[in-house]
């Protein structure tokens, strides 16, 4: 019987471990996977460039979303948020013939206006942040459709009205979106936000109001402030992704920026756990992308045809999901 | 009833956590129809062995046996199934907020008993909720939703609920904490009646060390995860040598009063009102260096005041004055930022971050002091000071880095109080900030409350605790039904005055 029970304890302290690490175990068996079956195709360095380059995008939609998630909210309406930031920003440079500097920031601002709306919806409407962004989800789809015209933007195409168009789209404005400068972008940013949440105050009371609101709140911290304050932190993100969307496709697409929402909300999902945090964290969030991108690069090369591509990362990702989840019984 | 008279056994039970070995070889023995008190100071494993009793450790190693016969308890189910019902200390989690009070009582049958129908048989329902109820002289209706109760009436709900269980064995972990002098007497009555006429074996667990002598029998003291004695409870024993094997040294019962200079009068505060009828027409003063004790039953408004001058909820009439000058607090982050601080009453949902680390926790109500000119924390500082504070409170955890919802329900309490006392505030509220905690704490926390005193600071202490009040304040204000019914100096003030108008009574 007392072996029985050293069994079950020992049991406990193994999935203990494996929750923690989970993720990154299920990325590096992922990745050696992929790189026994393939290692001509698979393990070279132009393919590790295109995985990190590939994953750019999803990591910083993520990043967004990470900021979100630690103050205990939650966002559905990232990927047309950023499908709008995108419409704005091709067209300020093909209607507008605006400049970079001017054009990006622009769309990033535009981005936090519209988030300004969601965060009124939650914080002074009190709708629930699953409700008030499903609304913006369809809002934003419908608003950034107006705008465009009911298609997509791109340089040379005449605006709805007939008007026909000038504007170009920068040279630099595509090397933003192409190998070193996107993948420096995210690294960057996954390593700011890692430090800002982790080391600064304000990152700490993003993590006090998400752990407890009620609790925050008696402590003296302007809880409703902070909300706000990381939607539209999560919003610089979150549009900035929309016009790394346009860089790479030169043209703002309808729902371009669609795809990318529920691979970033898995990114965040599968990195809470990673090395014992239990909570949304950049790096976290960075391994989740990673084993996102790796595994549909991967998939890809195998010549798993598209359309049973997202049939097969699901699967994954719950497998993935349900490891960092499936926690010892007590925490319930 | 007493045909069914049978023993429960547990030999050498043990559990490790990490870092800790929160229970090591202890044996424990109860008899149905016994009332055993269960004494410990904070983190000793009270309720580390009782949750194995009902099923909720099942990683521990050792035997339970009941009339001779071995079970493993492994499972909820399966400590349910022999008869072993476990209140916890923090009712709330066992609750469901949005049932009524029938549902709740009747959860189990509603899981367990549909034997195949799938419809609930509501008039049923409520009908065998309402008898036990009666059966029980408890006053509740049952078609009430569970949120809308007080804890008292939650924890009823929840004894009611083990009882309907054909329940053999009763544990009660930490149930008079939160209640006042009447809910506690109402608890005592049902809880011997359980004993004698239903042949329930009930385990009681309490920090309130007098109360044990007018309803247990017999006592077990653990003291570091190890039971330390069993005693018969009797007049020959006394809530000294109660405390004695608790802490293992002696211990003064009285606390001594250190006497601070008082000062100017620090905060004001005339003719106070919220919107709902919870605080009328409250006026009072601190000065600097003072303790002011508000005194008052369960329910009478003192929580509601605090919040109220803390900015938690919303102020209906009234002025308040710094030092003189008229401020407004309109929401925790004003008070804070004037110097206001409060420990307030529910830990776990206003007081800790549970999911957070100790350090982290302690620091959150004053993080600028930890942070440089950036913001950025300065790591070495923040740990320093919850060293301190875990050492000056003796707050039990294996290392800052602990999370806070591994601690012990009185641990957690230190935290929550700890927290503030870092936080340079001027005035310090504090509502029942000894509820739970044991007296070796009890006596830490005080100490810290006077050095407060000492620094000059303005102390307001809220406690249905009369003999805290009398120890540590200078002068007490008494609350009835949200009103301040009389003001009195303390060392000329007896308990039976006290009382007298906590009750009701008037001038
Ligand atoms: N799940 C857990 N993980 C880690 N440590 C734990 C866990 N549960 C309890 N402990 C530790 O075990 C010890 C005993 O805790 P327990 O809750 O049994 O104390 P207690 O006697 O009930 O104290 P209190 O009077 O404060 O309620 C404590 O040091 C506590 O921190
Ligand atoms: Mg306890």
């Amino acid at each position: 019987m007392a072996r029985t029970t050293k069994n079950s304890a020992a049991r406990g302290a193994v999935t203990g471990f494996l929750t923690k690490w989970a993720s990154i175990i299920a990325l590096i068996a992922i990745f050696g996977f992929f790189a026994l079956k393939m290692p001509q195709l698979f393990l070279t360095s132009s393919n590790m460039i295109t995985i990190l380059r590939s994953i750019s995008v999803t990591t910083i939609i993520a990043i967004g979303l990470t900021v979100t998630l630690a103050v205990g909210g939650f966002d559905l309406s990232s990927g047309s948020m950023a499908t709008m930031s995108g419409a704005l920003v091709i067209s300020f440079f093909v209607w507008y013939q605006m400049n970079m500097w001017l054009a990006i920031p622009l769309a990033i601002t535009a981005t936090m206006a519209l988030t300004l709306i969601t965060m009124f919806l939650i914080v002074k409407c009190k709708i629930p942040d699953l409700l008030a962004t499903l609304a913006m989800m369809f809002m934003l789809d419908g608003l950034s459709l107006t705008y465009s015209g009911g298609g997509a933007v791109s340089e040379g195409m005449p605006r709805f009205d007939g008007t026909p168009t000038i504007g170009k789209i920068p040279r630099m404005f595509k090397d933003m979106g192409q190998a070193p400068a996107i993948i420096i972008i995210m690294i960057v940013i996954v390593i700011i936000i890692h430090i800002f949440l982790t080391y600064t105050k304000y990152g700490r009371y993003i993590y006090a109001v998400g752990g407890n609101k009620e609790a925050a709140r008696l402590s003296g911290i302007p809880v409703n402030r902070y909300r706000i304050f990381a939607g539209m932190l999560s919003a610089v993100f979150i549009g900035l992704g929309g016009v790394l969307v346009a860089s790479r496709n030169m043209s703002a697409q309808i729902q371009g920026a669609a795809g990318y929402a529920m691979p970033a909300i898995s990114a965040v999902f599968i990195g809470r756990s990673v090395a014992g945090a239990d909570k949304p964290n950049a790096f976290g969030t960075f391994i989740g992308a990673s084993l996102v991108g790796i595994l549909e690069n991967g998939l890809i090369m195998m010549s798993v045809p598209y359309y049973s591509l997202n049939a097969v990362k699901g699967v994954v990702l719950a497998i993935a999901l349900a490891s960092t989840y499936y926690s010892s019984k007590s925490e319930g | 009833m007493s045909e069914n008279m049978c023993t429960l056994e547990m030999k050498d039970i043990s559990i490790e956590f990490p870092g800790v070995k929160a229970l090591n070889n202890v044996n424990f023995t109860m008899r149905s129809g016994e009332i055993r008190a269960v004494v410990g100071a904070n983190g000793a494993g009270k309720s580390t062995l009782m949750k194995v009793l009902a099923g909720a450790n099942e990683t521990y190693t050792g035997d339970i046996f009941i009339d001779s016969q071995h079970y493993e308890l492994r499972t909820p189910r399966a400590a349910k199934d022999l008869g072993i019902e476990l209140v916890y200390q923090e009712v709330d989690t066992a609750l469901f907020p949005y049932l009524t009070v029938g549902e709740n009582i009747m959860f189990n049958s509603i899981v367990t008993g549909m034997k195949g129908r799938a419809m609930i048989r509501w008039r049923k329902i409520n009908k065998s909720a309402r008898d036990i109820l009666r059966q029980l002289n408890m006053d509740i209706d049952v078609t009430r939703k569970m949120s809308s109760l007080t804890l008292a009436q939650k924890q009823m709900v929840l004894i009611a609920r083990a009882v309907r269980e054909q329940c053999r064995f009763l544990i009660l972990d930490e149930p008079t904490a939160p209640l006042s002098l009447g809910e506690v007497a109402e608890l005592f009555r049902i809880v011997k009646e359980l004993a004698s006429k239903k042949n329930v074996g009930i385990i009681f667990i309490s920090h309130r060390l007098p109360e044990l002598f007018q309803i247990c029998q017999s006592l077990t003291v653990m003291k570091d995860g190890q039971v330390v004695a069993n005693r018969t409870v009797d007049s020959s024993l006394t809530v000294q040598d109660i405390v004695n094997l608790m802490l293992g040294r002696s211990f003064e019962e009285n606390f001594p009063k250190i006497p601070a200079p008082i000062g100017d009068v620090v905060i004001e505060a005339e003719h106070l009102m919220d919107g709902e009828g919870k605080v009328r027409d409250v006026s009072f003063s601190i000065r600097s260096g003072e303790i002011v004790g508000v005194c008052g039953l369960v329910g009478a408004g003192k929580t509601e005041l605090c919040k109220l001058l803390f900015g938690a909820n919303r102020m209906g009439a009234g002025t308040v004055r710094y030092k003189g000058k008229p401020i407004s607090v309109h929401s925790p982050t004003s008070a804070v930022r004037q110097k206001i601080a409060l420990v307030p009453e529910e830990r776990r949902k206003e007081g800790v971050l549970v999911s957070e680390p100790v350090y982290f926790n302690l620091s959150a109500a004053c993080l600028g002091k930890f942070a440089n000119r950036f913001s950025f924390i300065v790591r070495s500082l923040e740990i320093a000071n919850a060293k301190k504070l875990v050492g000056d409170l003796g707050i039990k955890t294996p290392s800052v880095y602990q999370r806070v919802k591994y601690l012990s329900g009185g641990n957690q309490q230190k935290v929550a109080v700890g927290k503030w006392l870092t936080s340079d505030s001027d005035i310090y509220m504090l509502d029942e900030p000894t509820k739970g905690v044991d007296v070796g704490a009890k006596r830490d926390i005080f100490q810290l409350i006077q050095s407060l005193a000492k620094q000059g600071k303005a102390v307001l202490y809220a406690s249905s605790e009369i003999n805290e009040i009398l120890a540590i304040t200078d002068r007490l204000y008494v609350m009835y039904n949200g009103e301040f019914v009389t003001e009195l100096e303390t060392h000329k003030t007896t308990e039976e005055e006290i009382l007298y108008y906590a009750t009701g009574g008037r001038k």
